[in-house]
């Protein structure tokens, strides 16, 4: 079957059973590697894409319901790691194997972008995802740094112009 | 200062040019290094090869080989910062390449024992410090003046008394006039000095004047993980690629009888779908269905309609609660194997004046890596090409070509980046899965795991029950201790061994069908938290404060050695450095609210002394909070990436934590129990307790960190536990154990 949405502010069709994941269609169809499966029933979080700003787990979302929507994968966050988040999580030096990080940094984007100043409640209610290395020291050192950096529109940043990124993280 | 050694005339710099300008760097040895269990044979007639880890192009960019698996610990970017470093270059115009798995072009590749540093950091700094020489000789030579006149920085030769300087990448052409030198080897870790052909000396640098080791670089992939990029096993695409899945007996060594082959593959988008026979081992490749399809997603769905008939075979009536029915009888039995026996256990109860005993257990647990099991492979023309996130690339090599008659020559390995290793890809099952599953299947094929089948499928951390007794004389000291250890083998000097005068270590065997293999600081995890959490009730029972009791032990004179198993034991001084540290750090001792408390713990494991603190408060029907954990650590005279190191203690600690809180793997009918991380909880943001990271500097061999650091912090918590609610934790995970 057919299904359009868009992602990374583009339109795209996808001729996928109507079961299929928007995990896998990210993946496997549209070739979005950034956005990865951890346990596939909505536990771990590396699978997290925005819809319409909010945090979602997408292995968990069939993409029959997905018909009409606008998803932000990591690597619509920014088009060469400047968004906030991106800085932050570099200048921290967050990860370690690396493989929770892009979803934990979809759902710091959009708490950041909800919350101007997060505190560590807010980032314990937020941040749900597993990291199996254990960053979560660093994780919430980077969502204050990136709170302090000025945040984002969580979703603004894709194709937005280098003038407008550089706004972002001033 | 420096000091003249002798040249390891085995070891020289070889330099070669590359087509389109620009040089590679790199050793020349006879024998790969002497630790590889497996170095390949030498490549050239003169038994030497080339190990290239440098290359400098005309334009100033320096390239440095990453040549170990990246597994989160951090070590594509530490190693290439010790050449960096000897090379004298600025880290801004490096770019790191990994490496393919060729272990006689790069010596032993693996990522596993906490071995990467030790291993590699003095051979690290010998080729770049000889590349250096080269430099200077070369400069030298351009200006005719003596080397001896010539220094460097930033990627430049300079003469200070005519003012000339001339970058690395314009000196390439006067390089390839010049004899490579010998390489230096340190053996101390003062700066030490080889000689080249013409008398000149190769000197490693005085670490006094590091710029770039011990500070905080962030890892070089680091923008393409917060751009999410395809690094890692999963995101391997090759054209005309296939998606498998692969189902095994959920009984662990389960044969396959039949399956609805047909029905599957009527499946919409399967390929193919077939019976693989696969052999004993339960690290190689086992029976299973193979389905392969046009999308994972595809292939997965067509799993949900397989029907297998197993042959379960014999593990099928085994259980956790048949293993603890069977360890409970071994323990009233005589044991069946004396390990050591030191002065008189009997008798030093008798006199003890407090004693101590407890049942302890640990149970199985899963490596549960987040990134779960993949491959990559592609069969052609009788050539195999493998894409996987493994620990170990040659042991896989060997594997696949011992089971599919491929000649290890025909295998090419590219190691991804690992989403999390800790043990569980030093196995390459799914290596060979893979690569089975694309020859018969005819078309590259990306095998990946569910999270089922990982949980289901692992080489899980060995469970482990003990009786312990012990005993305390009169002043507190603690004098009589056993240990009848029920599960496998445990080494003869572990810990506490030789310092306890009375000293009685026994084992019994509890066979069982269940697949085990190393996780991360393998016996250490567990044994730790028996030997710490026991020692802490022996403390408790003399009346001692726990960190204090701890350094008398440390204190108490060494029984001596009775052969050669008691070598490599732990330094004391060491140890005691790490607890003073600790004590320091935590400002143990001090008053705490009500319901709050400490624990301490200290370990050796991978040559690395750790001692940890944990505070914990329990609160209103035991509910715990874990305040905070302190790591002190002595790693050596050298901490080479100061952010990858306390990354690296915080998530020990973290993990170690997550261990003891809730992780735990059941049998049941010979299969595990726990399906997904629904079940096997791990932790999260709310109950990550700060960790903050110490290293003691002692001038020792620089070590490793990806290990040593876990095991301490999961006694250190039990023992906080017992200070606050008087509760001892014998059994993990600790689970729901404090409530009511
Ligand atoms: S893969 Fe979606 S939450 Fe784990
Ligand atoms: S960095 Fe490895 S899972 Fe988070």
């Amino acid at each position: 079957m057919s299904f359009s949405l868009k992602v990374n502010g583009k339109s795209v069709t996808v001729d996928v059973p109507p079961d299929m994941p928007l995990l896998w269609v990210l993946r496997d169809v549209l070739d979005l590697k950034g956005t990865k499966y951890g346990c596939g029933i909505a536990q771990c979080g590396a699978c997290t894409v925005h819809l319409k700003g909010v945090p979602v787990r997408s292995c968990s979302m069939p993409i029959s319901s997905m018909q009409g929507m606008e998803i932000t994968t990591i690597e619509g966050l920014s088009a060469d790691g400047t968004h906030p988040v991106q800085q932050a999580w570099q200048e921290i030096d967050v990860p370690q194997c690396g493989y929770c990080q892009a979803g934990q940094i979809m759902v710091a984007a959009s708490l950041v972008a909800q919350k101007k100043n997060p505190s560590d409640a807010d980032i314990d209610a937020a941040m749900t995802n597993i990291c199996r290395c254990g960053t979560y020291n660093r994780i919430r050192k980077a969502v204050h740094r990136a709170a302090a950096l000025g945040g984002a529109p969580a979703t603004k940043a894709h194709g937005a112009t280098d003038d407008e990124q550089m706004e972002a993280t001033r | 200062m420096t000091t003249s050694v002798t040249v390891d005339r085995r070891a020289f710099l070889r330099v070669v040019a590359i087509a389109g300008g620009g040089m590679l760097f790199g050793s020349y040895v006879r024998t790969l290094n002497a630790m590889s269990p497996d170095a390949s044979p030498d490549a050239s007639p003169d038994g030497y090869t080339f190990n290239p880890f440098i290359k400098i192009t005309p334009d100033g960019k320096v390239t440095i080989i990453g040549k170990n698996p990246e597994v989160g610990q951090g070590i594509k970017t530490s190693l290439p910062m010790v050449i960096a470093e000897e090379l004298d270059v600025d880290w801004k115009m490096v770019t790191v390449e990994q490496a393919i798995s060729d272990q006689r072009k790069y010596g032993v590749q693996f990522a596993g024992g906490s071995l990467s540093t030790p291993m590699n950091y003095e051979a690290m700094r010998g080729v770049g410090a000889a590349a250096r020489w080269m430099l200077i000789a070369a400069a030298a030579k351009t200006w005719g003046v003596p080397a001896g006149e010539c220094t460097t920085s930033h990627g430049t030769v300079r003469h200070a008394s005519t003012k000339r300087s001339l970058a690395y990448g314009k000196l390439l052409g006067a390089v390839a006039t010049i004899t490579p030198p010998a390489l230096p080897k340190a053996a101390g870790g003062t700066a030490e000095v080889a000689t080249a052909a013409d008398g000149t000396p190769v000197a490693l640098k005085d670490p006094k004047s590091f710029r770039l080791l011990g500070t905080r670089v962030p890892q070089v992939d680091d923008k393409r993980i917060v751009t999410g990029k395809p690094l890692f096993g999963i995101d391997v695409v090759v054209p005309g690629m296939a998606h498998a899945v692969f189902e095994k007996c959920p009984v662990f060594g389960g044969k396959v009888v039949s399956a609805n082959l047909d029905r599957i593959k009527s499946m919409p988008g399967v390929k193919a779908a077939f019976v693989v026979d696969g052999g004993a081992a339960l690290d190689g490749l086992l029976s299973g269905v193979a389905i392969v399809a046009d999308t994972w997603w595809n292939a997965r769905t067509a799993r949900n309609q397989l029907q297998v008939q197993w042959n379960e075979g014999p593990t099928a009536t085994q259980s956790s609660e048949g293993y603890a029915k069977r360890a409970l009888e071994l323990s009233a039995l005589p044991p069946e194997k004396v390990v050591r026996r030191d002065g008189d256990f009997e008798g030093a109860m008798k006199g003890a004046a407090a004693t101590a005993e407890g049942a302890y257990f640990y149970p199985f647990i899963s490596h549960a890596t987040l990134e779960p099991q993949n491959c990559t492979a592609h069969f052609k023309d009788g050539k195999l090409e493998i894409w996987a996130p493994t620990q170990m690339p040659q042991p896989g090599r060997q594997l696949v070509s011992k089971t599919m008659g491929i000649a290890e020559d025909d295998i090419t390995i590219h190691m991804t980046r690992i989403g999390g290793g800790f043990g569980r890809r030093l196995k390459n099952d799914y290596m060979v899965e893979a690569a089975w599953i694309a020859r018969q299947a005819g078309m590259p094929v990306k095998l990946l795991w569910t999270r089922e089948d990982d949980m289901h499928h692992d080489h899980y951390r060995q469970a482990g029950y003990f009786w312990l007794k012990g005993g305390v004389d009169a002043n507190g000291r603690l004098v009589a201790w056993r240990n009848h250890f029920i599960m496998d083998n445990v080494a003869a000097n572990q810990f506490p061994a030789r310092f306890i005068p009375h000293y009685a270590l026994e084992t019994s065997a509890l066979p069982h069908g269940v697949p085990t293999g190393a996780l991360r600081a393998p016996g250490s995890n567990g044994l730790a938290f028996v030997i710490q959490s026991f020692i802490d009730e022996l403390a408790h029972a003399a009346g001692k404060d726990p960190l204090q009791f701890r350094l008398d032990l440390l204190s108490q004179p060494l029984l001596p050695a009775t052969g050669p198993a008691d070598q490599g034991i732990m330094d004391p001084e060491r140890m005691k450095g790490v607890l003073e540290l600790v004590r320091e750090k935590s400002g143990w001792g001090k008053k705490l609210p009500k319901g709050t408390g400490m624990g301490v713990a200290f370990h050796f494991s991978h040559r690395g002394y750790f001692a940890e603190v944990v505070q914990a408060t329990v609160g209103a029907k035991g509910a715990l909070k874990i305040d905070k954990v302190w790591v002190a650590g002595d790693i050596g005279r050298q901490i080479v990436n100061q952010s990858g190191a306390e990354n690296q203690g915080q998530g020990a600690a973290i993990d170690g934590i997550s261990e003891a809180l809730g992780q735990e793997i059941t049998i049941s009918a010979g299969r595990v129990m726990q399906n997904n991380f629904d079940a096997y909880p791990l932790v999260r943001m709310d109950k990550a307790p700060p960790v903050e990271v110490f290293f003691l500097i002692t001038d020792n061999p620089v070590t490793g960190l990806g290990e040593p650091a876990l095991p301490p912090v999961i006694p250190a918590l039990c023992n906080a536990i017992f200070t606050v609610t008087g509760k001892r934790i014998r059994s993990l995970p600790i689970g729901n154990q404090l409530a009511g």
